[in-house]
């Protein structure tokens, strides 16, 4: 079921270009899948006026805290990244559909870019409770893009890929030499556009399953105002209710 | 006990002045995990057309300061859809369940408005005159005084129940176009729809929107839409349904004292999924402070030479 809540920010670790929020709410917590979304309210910000939709990177029922990667791109995201221990934000969720979880054992890779690498991490944790070794694959521009990497390595194997060398292997998430090592059979990505664009096409030559998270331009997040479209074999479908998570078969790149 | 009760005529009455506006509330389903929906004034379904549409291409909205642009262009399944699949979901919500009814041509409105006339729990329509994302759509008719009773006449013809003109405000003279709506048989009108408008990326040299040009809304279109509204008021003797950036219990009284009966509650459901209800309790509690046994007392009760 979806809510409307305070979440308290109880611990927050910042970067040059994002910051960790770890968030407590008073009460229970909704289940939760991986590659859910919550929309955070933006209060007083002056040229903002929607929510921001910011991907779950973690979820404790226990603590009853999520965890956000939220990267400062403009003024909403740089007003949450801005947030200060002990200060609510008021969030809506669990939304969107979440990635889906094999029932059975499959040679898994997590491919994330830049703020992208959020929601994978929840996801490689959902997938060893199943018994799947997860495998992240995570690319930047350069080093200081790349966070929070051994909380990734303590859920599975990490690959990293930098465009400028100073961390892992030279070049895009794709020229990875892992693609050439070890065969996949499931493909799950967040990033940018283009690195989507291009584990799409190299899914489909390869005959891999992919499932992508899409970040559209979002006003409701709930299905209503039917905004954050994305063109689909079936047609216009709602970003924030048929996705975030598109499989590839269904996406016309 | 404050009465919240609304009687807008022809068979419509609202158990409190908050309605939602098309567009912004799917059909009710979208928001049942927030509120309850039963104690809203009436829902306002997404605009309905005779034939499914696509809508237009992404990207179709666009942050403003205080507000937003989108150019949806309709998109939806079409009426038959509706009436077949959506329509049992939720014609037992005990609330007025309205459907926004739009179209291209004259025959189409028409076309639309019959089916929905066959719907027992559909108690009005909210005419769609001026949807401003939609080529050749609506807001053709919905400026011109000749347009509106050109449609609205030939919808009154195959359509009995009460039925809702929604105006454009994208015009010289908001109150003209009331006025010829009434006259062509209007049970009440409701406004404003969403002003034309336009964003550009300036690092991309780029218009924000597919369609360059989208319709404003939010907070940031209420000192106009309330403006229109009291000329509205002023000019009809039907009942005005007043919206337009209406984000909390003050901003609906405000609406009301300039002569509304009711309001529709539209972007500001993105922003707080729970603002329908919190509207409607504080408009009783506002009644109660200043000493009104009914809503309905608020109407029109604005001051101006005291």
């Amino acid at each position: 079921m979806k809510k409307i809540t305070d979440f308290r920010l109880i611990e927050k670790k910042e970067w040059a270009k994002s910051t960790y929020l770890l968030l407590q709410s008073d009460e229970p917590l909704e289940e939760i899948k991986a590659g859910q979304f919550v929309q955070v309210r933006v209060d007083d910000a002056q040229h903002t006026y929607l929510r921001r939709p910011i991907s779950i990177h973690d979820v404790d029922y226990q603590n009853r805290t999520i965890t956000l990667l939220v990267q400062r791109v403009g003024e909403g995201s740089n007003k949450i990244a801005d947030t200060e221990l002990n200060d609510t934000l008021n969030i809506i969720y669990p939304l969107g559909n979440g990635f889906t979880i094999p029932e059975k054992n499959q040679n898994a890779i997590l491919v994330g870019g830049g703020i992208g690498i959020a929601p994978l991490y929840y996801l490689g944790k959902m997938l060893k409770e199943k018994g799947i070794e997860p495998q992240f694959l995570l690319g930047g521009r350069s080093k200081s893009d790349l966070i929070m990497l051994e909380d990734f390595e303590s859920v599975g194997k990490v690959y990293i890929t930098t465009n400028d060398g100073s961390l892992g292997e030279e070049g895009f998430v794709t020229q990875h030499s892992i693609w050439k090592e070890k065969k996949f059979d499931m493909i799950y990505t967040c990033g940018p556009k283009p690195m989507m664009m291009a584990l799409t096409k190299m899914a489909r030559e390869n005959n891999i399953d992919c499932e992508v998270s899409l970040e559209n331009l979002m006003a409701c997040g709930l299905g209503a105002c039917l905004c954050c479209v994305e063109n689909t074999i079936e047609g216009n479908v709602c970003v924030c209710k048929e996705g975030p998570v598109i499989n590839i078969n269904k996406l016309l790149w | 006990m404050v009465n919240e009760t609304i009687q807008l005529g022809k068979g419509l009455t609202l158990k409190n002045p908050v309605m939602t506006a098309s567009g912004t509330f799917g059909y009710g389903e979208e928001y049942a995990d927030f509120i309850d929906l039963t104690k809203l004034g009436g829902i306002l379904v997404k605009g309905t057309t005779l034939n499914h549409r696509e809508g237009n291409p992404y990207p179709r909205m666009a942050e403003t300061p205080s507000g937003m642009l989108n150019a949806v262009g309709l998109q939806n399944k079409g009426v038959d859809y509706f009436v077949e699949t959506i329509y049992p979901r939720i014609k037992d919500i005990d609330t007025n369940i309205i459907v926004n009814v739009s179209g291209s041509t004259i025959e189409d409105y028409c076309a639309v408005a019959e089916k929905v006339n066959a719907l027992e729990n559909v108690p009005a329509i909210e005419l769609n005159v001026s949807c401003p994302n939609v080529k050749q759509g609506g807001m053709a008719f919905g400026v011109t005084t000749t347009g509106i009773e050109q449609v609205v006449s030939a919808v009154r013809k195959v359509y009995d129940k009460h039925l809702i003109v929604k105006l454009s405000p994208n015009v010289t003279s908001i109150a003209d176009l009331a006025l010829a709506a009434e006259a062509s048989g209007a049970d009440s009108v409701s406004l404003i729809n969403t002003l034309l408008g336009m964003a550009i990326d300036a690092e991309k040299r780029r218009p924000k929107l597919s369609t360059v040009t989208g319709g404003l809304s939010g907070a940031c279109v209420k000192p106009i839409a309330l403006r229109m509204v009291w000329q509205v008021a002023k000019a009809v003797k039907i009942p005005v349904i007043g919206l337009g950036g209406i984000s909390s219990a003050t901003d609906a009284i405000e609406f009301l004292l300039a002569g509304a009966s009711a309001i529709e509650i539209g972007t500001a459901n993105f922003i707080d999924p729970t603002i329908t209800v919190k509207v409607a309790q504080g408009i009783v509690e506002y009644c109660e402070r200043h000493g009104f046994k009914n809503v309905s007392d608020l109407t029109g009760a604005l001051e101006i030479n005291s």
